[in-house]
């Protein structure tokens, strides 16, 4: 391992190419603890919002006018303004009228910190988007199949849970593979609320090195790597729960 | 609009218990057009924040709306610079990914392996780092035959949101080419069109009713974006709102006036979200 560190050192001197990420061990640190930050964050958002897909998309079906209505409304306010200005609008805004609590040691902070409210305000966002992608799954599963089980005795929650939502799962994997792609890149927006993610302390660390060519290349090339793994595994899901008889 | 509600099926399996076609759009409203109730929502919502604020606010303070008002004007100049912004990212956008997209599906390996490369790699890095590289990266000036040619800060971030742009719309050009019948080719062979030809005066005059709507749904996620080119130091909506709060610092504006920007994009993107569903129902292969 120490072999692989000074080769990168050796690189600098010799080159001028500074990765300091990989010899620098505070460097290396510091950027392995952002990726693992983006990752958490990545992977809490990914859970919320396939939920509130599910959720939101049940409701919609609901028989009563309202339900659906505000489900509506809340999909397209999320769908149709700024990640970014959210974002703002729930850390600054939200947080900002909440009040104070005392921490551990009497300090008084707020009672929500940056990272939950990133990982709130992109569940949000990526989640109106997944309404739309269930509630399209949902509508591809034929009417008779939810009288069949009707006539079963299932009631509608049933039903929902146990016929409709594994077919329209199936149906949909693809738009949501797409839309957890996407969400997985909005995770850089927690950067301008200081989630110490990887944008932000690879940020630190070119301020610390002078390296931002290099730091910049790392970043893009971390970030596609960790796109090409969800997809990868998306991809691998997607072969397991193939219905039978459909597409090749 | 009973009628359009109405799934389209599928050849004679209409009634048969398997899965239908996914379409996204099946169920939203059919006509583009503005309904009152969306009016309602927005101002409903938008008073609901206001009145949040205005029990909060000490009664001796100029009220809510009066500052909101007073600073309308100069809140729009900036929203005006967002859309400005957009208007340039994408016309450079969609020139540059006309031509990525063209070489997607060259006749030359080389040329469209250069190109799918391109793409695939712009269209999964995050915006947000891109806009970071262009910034960084790209010299403030340039010497060209011994002329300075200064390249402020927000020609960078353009570029930077024109990159994610042209990868996207690469992706949608060779789409829609990819969707022409393979019959469309070979008639226009037949008839002794050369490739090039057939490319100009078959294919792509009927690839563009097929591109408009996701060009549409592009720009209004490029819209969206342009919010981010705050975050790099170029002045636009989002600096204005923070401008203001900081110019009023009075806690009780700060969810009034976030909200009053959202309301904002959402005025301007949602028509243009509705256009798009209406077009892609309207330009649908009916089967």
């Amino acid at each position: 391992m120490e072999a692989i560190w000074s080769w990168f050192e050796w690189l600098y001197e010799a080159h001028g190419v500074n990765l300091s990420i990989f010899y620098d061990s505070l460097d290396r640190d510091r950027f392995f603890f952002g990726l693992l930050t983006t990752i958490r964050l990545s992977l809490i958002c990914i859970v919320a919002s396939v939920v509130i897909g599910v959720v939101g998309a049940w409701l919609q079906t609901s028989r009563f006018k309202w339900t659906s209505r505000l489900v509506q409304g809340y999909i397209q306010f999320f769908r149709n303004t700024p990640p970014l200005v959210q974002l703002y609008f729930f850390f600054f805004a939200i947080g900002g009228v909440l009040p104070k609590v005392p921490d551990a040691s009497g300090h008084m902070v707020p009672p929500i910190g940056n990272f939950t409210w990133a990982a709130i305000s992109l569940s949000f966002f990526a989640g109106a988007f997944n309404v739309e992608i269930f509630r399209a799954g949902i509508e591809a599963v034929p009417k008779s199949t939810s009288e069949a089980a009707e006539a079963l005795g299932y009631t509608r929650l049933q039903s929902y849970i146990y016929i409709i939502l594994p077919l329209a799962f199936r149906v949909c994997l693809p738009s949501l593979n797409n839309n957890l792609v996407n969400l997985v890149k909005t995770t850089t927006l927690a950067y301008v609320i200081a989630v110490p993610e990887l944008l932000y302390v690879s940020s630190q660390i070119w301020s610390d090195q002078f390296n931002v060519r290099e730091m910049m290349n790392v970043l893009l090339f971390t970030y596609v790597g960790l796109v090409a793994v969800l997809v990868f595994m998306m991809h691998r899901w997607e072969k397991t729960l193939k219905i039978p008889g459909y597409g090749r | 609009m009973s009628g359009a509600r109405k799934h389209r099926s599928v050849g004679g399996t209409g009634n048969l218990a398997v899965l239908k076609p996914f379409s996204l759009h099946n169920a939203a409203p059919s006509a583009w057009r503005l309904q009152p109730g969306h009016g309602y929502m927005l101002f409903a919502a938008l008073v609901l924040f206001v009145l949040v604020g205005e029990v909060q606010a000490a009664p001796a303070r100029p009220s809510i709306i009066a500052t909101m008002w007073k600073w309308t004007p100069f809140l729009l100049q900036g929203f005006a610079f967002n859309i400005l912004i957009s208007f340039v990212s994408i016309i450079i956008g969609t020139m540059a990914g006309a031509a990525l997209g063209l070489g997607q599906i060259s006749v030359s390996r080389p040329i469209r392996a250069v190109s799918w490369t391109v793409t695939q790699f712009f269209r999964n890095a995050p915006w947000l780092v891109l806009l970071f590289y262009c910034i960084f990266l790209i010299p403030f000036e340039f010497e060209l035959f011994g002329v300075t040619i200064p390249f402020p800060a927000w020609i960078k971030a353009v570029i930077g949101l024109s990159l994610p742009v042209m990868a996207n719309f690469s992706e949608i050009v060779r789409g829609a080419v990819q969707s022409i019948p393979d019959g469309q080719w070979e008639a226009a062979e037949s008839l002794a069109y050369t490739r090039r030809q057939t490319l100009w005066l078959i294919v792509l005059p009927q690839c563009i009713k097929r591109m408009l709507p996701p060009w549409m749904n592009l720009y209004a996620v490029l819209t969206m974006a342009t919010p981010l080119v705050s975050i790099v130091g170029v002045g636009e909506g989002m600096t204005t709102t923070g401008e203001i709060l900081a110019a009023e610092n009075r806690s009780d504006l700060l969810i009034p006036f976030y909200m009053y920007l959202l309301c904002l994009f959402f005025i301007y993107c949602y028509p243009i979200a509705r256009w798009t569903i209406s077009l892609e129902r309207k330009f649908a292969v009916k089967i």
